[in-house]
């Protein structure tokens, strides 16, 4: 360092080591660059992009922001409570009928009506009386006309969904509103995703926890078995992995069947038939079979590490087969159970198709919905702020994992 | 095959090994004064044991197959006293560590039977024989540290937590570890986990020791270290070692006697100084030590001394171990560092003309490749001492060596 100090060190031709060293260094960090740059950009373009837009629909007005202008400005003084006056009703009006020779009337009438139900066909017939008006006054043609727009409740609404951001769909996700005084559970037969999300939890902990019972002594046998045998056992194991999960669940579909192979076995051997298809039971079996070598193939990656004198060694000391095998070879496949545990968890939280092919309206997961909302309602932010909400739930089960068992204790292979 | 070992230095009557038991002899004094072994053996309460007596344990007619068609281990009878250390020395696939882990109970018998004080263990499982054992690659759990390691014999036992405690401590004391207790295994240098180790196979006082290579992980200069600290600790504590390895040089120093394994059976049991000075068949003649091996047949047999005919150019006198008949074929086996350069007229009974090969020098002593009666890689190690003359590649010399150094083996 003393020498770096006093003058910078030169290499023989006179230029300035450090300056050598950048250079040389230069191409190398270009190179490593190089490498990553395509899987960079992929993940930016079909990953942190898409998952950027759709957290910002979940939150923008995107029928609404710019039409209802007017409106917004003329309710900024109103008090929430009480009927609006005449500007407010001529503002709705100017701002309808603009939207009218834009035709886009009728995303407004859609907005409003995914909070207040009912309101798409108020706001259809309404558009076309104000549409013929020349001048007000609005206000009893509004009332004339239906006395719903003497609701506060649906001027509430008009007012929140004019504003650029809502927090409507967010709230919604998890069965809140903006009621007269704040925030406030929406009406119970409303009232569904909190369910969905418990029920998704639910099945995928299930699921995780039965995959583990049933995959840990095979991932054992695997790995403890001489290398030809546990090859063809493998081959077992990794079947369904190589077939396409529709192809499963299909084949799922046809076994539950109520005249399905299984159904008959039950019918022979106790003369009766089961309920199985759409119903939680063939959901959870199904989905178990799928994630069966997820969560096997980390732990039988992990027990394939653990030296087999581990055990011996144990057992010399004198400890019984037993307590050799839970002391001192169950601790060491911890890391892979909590990596195929976890692995398992999270997929399982985005499962579609096997349950909304072999389970009942009451075993649809997060994602169904979302799905139901992007396909049948054309509802992006809703489905944008359920997905999202999923994402945050498992980032934080993730992070919890993390505080207690250590994401450097996670082997996947 | 490696030479004997690094330390033959010499020309002496007996082997060097003679001369490194004896500096070892002196080393274990000093060590046995040393108090923390000798408190380790107050400590748990051992005496030196009697290494005479009945066999503490035995194989008797043991067979070991794997695939019902060949023979691991062919017809085993060996038996082990009690405080001794054997060592099972032979090739890979001699059946020597299969034999150990039978001894284990990690390997059940085919046939024949295994004692440990006089008791029949075949059918006793592993944890209910009170052996200890050290590992290959050690076998430490990695999952817990350096005491909790030492403890799981312990707790399996059910003792308390206060004897607990202070076995721990007697044993890390013992093998010098004491600041290690609450290191994990990664967190330890090789030779430090070998030491926990042999730790954990003895914080239970185990009767008996069995090793399975375990310094095999080990650089050269540690494992020899490792080797005279593994001698001392035996001798000091007083168990049974049954030690399992492929280095005769590590064989040699620290067993009370060793059994030579190839092919499943047993080629010679006799201790370091009677394998080397006296092997019973070229097999142990040629794994223990450097050895010139000259093939001939025999043409005279008398008691204690006979004639062979190597090749057509001469006949050598020699001590007939393992020929039976006039006429047969035999393999002569002589130690390189018996030969002797230019001796006198008389003083041994066979001399030959010699041209010097080749001059390798080692320090110590000079390895001269010669030919002598058509062999080319006879060698010959010259002490690099006065009075021995100087050798030139190309030059004749004479060369001369005993009929009772050179050994009539069986052919091999």
């Amino acid at each position: 360092m003393a020498i770096a100090d006093r003058a910078p060190l030169l290499t023989i031709d006179g230029v300035s080591l450090r300056a050598r060293l950048a250079r040389a260094e230069r191409s190398r960090k270009l190179k490593a660059l190089g490498l990553i740059l395509p899987l960079f950009l992929f993940v930016l373009i079909t990953f942190l992009i898409p998952l950027g837009r759709m957290g910002y629909k979940s939150v923008v007005n995107e029928e609404t922001f710019g039409r209802l202008d007017h409106t917004n400005q003329a309710l900024s003084e109103w008090d929430g409570q009480s009927v609006p006056d005449e500007a407010a009703f001529a503002a709705l009006a100017a701002d309808l009928k603009a939207a009218q020779e834009q035709r886009q009337a009728g995303e407004i009438a859609k907005r409003i009506n995914y909070e207040y139900a009912g309101a798409i066909s108020k706001f259809k017939s309404i558009t076309r009386t104000v549409s013929k008006m020349e001048t007000g006054p609005y206000k009893e043609v509004f009332l004339e006309a239906d006395k719903v727009w003497g609701d506060p409740r649906l001027w509430r609404t008009i007012r929140n969904a004019s504003g650029h951001y809502t927090s409507y769909y967010w709230l919604s996700s998890i069965d809140l509103r903006h009621g007269a005084e704040g925030l406030e559970s929406v009406p119970p037969d409303q009232a569904v995703f909190v369910d969905v999300y418990g029920r998704t939890f639910w099945i995928a902990g299930v699921v995780t926890v039965l995959t583990l019972i049933l995959g840990f002594p095979v991932a054992y046998l695997l790995a403890t078995q001489p290398a030809h045998r546990a090859n063809l056992l493998m081959i077992f194991v990794m079947l369904p992995f190589w077939t396409s999960l529709l192809v499963r669940t299909t084949a799922w579909f046809v076994l539950l069947r109520s005249e399905g192979p299984l159904n008959d076995l039950a019918e022979m051997i106790v003369n009766q038939r089961f309920e199985m298809i759409f119903t939680r039971f063939g959901t959870i079996v199904a989905m178990t079979h799928i994630q069966l070598p997820f969560t096997l193939l980390p732990i039988y990656s992990v027990m394939k590490n653990i030296p087999p004198s581990h055990v011996r060694a144990a057992r010399s000391l004198g400890a019984g087969p037993f307590h050799a095998f839970w002391k001192v070879y169950f601790p060491q496949t911890v890391p892979g159970i909590a990596a195929g545990c976890l692995l398992t968890f999270i997929l399982c939280l985005g499962y579609y198709i096997t349950p909304a092919l072999v389970g009942g309206p009451r075993d649809q997961m997060v994602s169904y919905y979302v799905a139901y909302y992007m396909n049948n309602i054309i509802n992006f932010g809703q489905a944008a702020a359920l997905g999202a909400i999923l994402l945050i739930i498992t980032m934080v089960l993730y992070w919890a994992y993390n505080k207690l068992v250590g994401i450097d204790k996670m082997k996947l292979g | 095959m490696k030479p004997f070992n690094f330390r033959i230095d010499s020309k002496a009557e007996l082997g060097s090994y003679k001369k490194v038991r004896h500096v070892e002899a002196r080393a274990n004094e000093t060590f046995r004064r040393s108090s923390k072994v000798s408190a380790y053996r107050e400590g748990v309460g051992l005496k030196r044991m009697s290494t005479s007596g009945s066999a503490f344990v035995n194989f008797i007619d043991v067979q070991k197959s794997y695939d019902g068609e060949t023979l691991v281990v062919k017809d085993l009878n060996l038996p082990i006293r009690r405080g001794e250390f054997l060592t099972l020395l032979g090739p890979s696939g001699s059946g020597k560590t299969t034999t150990l882990m039978m001894l284990a109970g990690f390997e059940v018998p085919t046939h024949g039977r295994i004692e440990l004080d006089g008791r029949e263990i075949n059918n006793v499982a592993p944890h209910k024989r009170n052996i200890g054992m050290v590992f290959q690659n050690y076998a430490l759990f990695p999952h817990m540290t350096v005491e909790e390691n030492l403890a799981f014999p312990l707790a399996v036992r059910k003792l308390s937590k206060a004897d607990i405690d202070r076995k721990i401590e007697n044993a890390l004391a013992m093998v010098q570890l004491s600041q290690m207790r609450k290191r994990r295994p990664a967190q330890l240098s090789g030779g430090q986990q070998q030491r926990v180790a042999l730790a954990r196979a003895l914080v239970f006082d185990p009767k008996l020791v069995l090793m399975d290579e375990p310094l095999g992980a080990l650089d050269k200069q540690l494992r020899e270290h490792m080797q005279l600290e593994i001698k001392h600790i035996h001798q000091s504590l007083g168990v049974t070692v049954v030690y399992v390895t492929h280095d005769q040089g590590e064989a040699l120093t620290m067993s009370d006697r060793v059994a030579v394994f190839n092919d499943g059976a047993i080629q010679q049991l006799a201790s370091p100084a009677d394998l080397y000075e006296h092997p019973q068949n070229s097999f142990v003649a040629q794994f223990i030590g450097e050895n010139n091996r000259l093939s001939g047949i025999v043409t005279e047999l008398n008691g204690s001394h006979c004639r062979v005919k190597v090749g057509d150019a001469g006949e050598i006198r020699a001590l007939p171990v393992g020929i039976s008949n006039v006429g047969a074929k035999t393999t002569l086996s002589l130690r390189p560092e018996r030969v002797r350069i230019n001796p006198g007229d008389g003083a041994c009974a066979n001399q030959f003309e010699a041209r010097v090969e080749e001059l390798i020098y080692l320090g110590d002593h000079t390895r001269a490749r010669v030919q002598v009666l058509g062999h080319a890689n006879f060698v010959i190690k010259v002490p690099n001492s006065e009075g021995v003359p100087d050798l030139e590649p190309g030059s004749t010399i004479r060369i001369g060596w005993r009929a009772e150094d050179c050994r009539a083996l069986d052919a091999f």
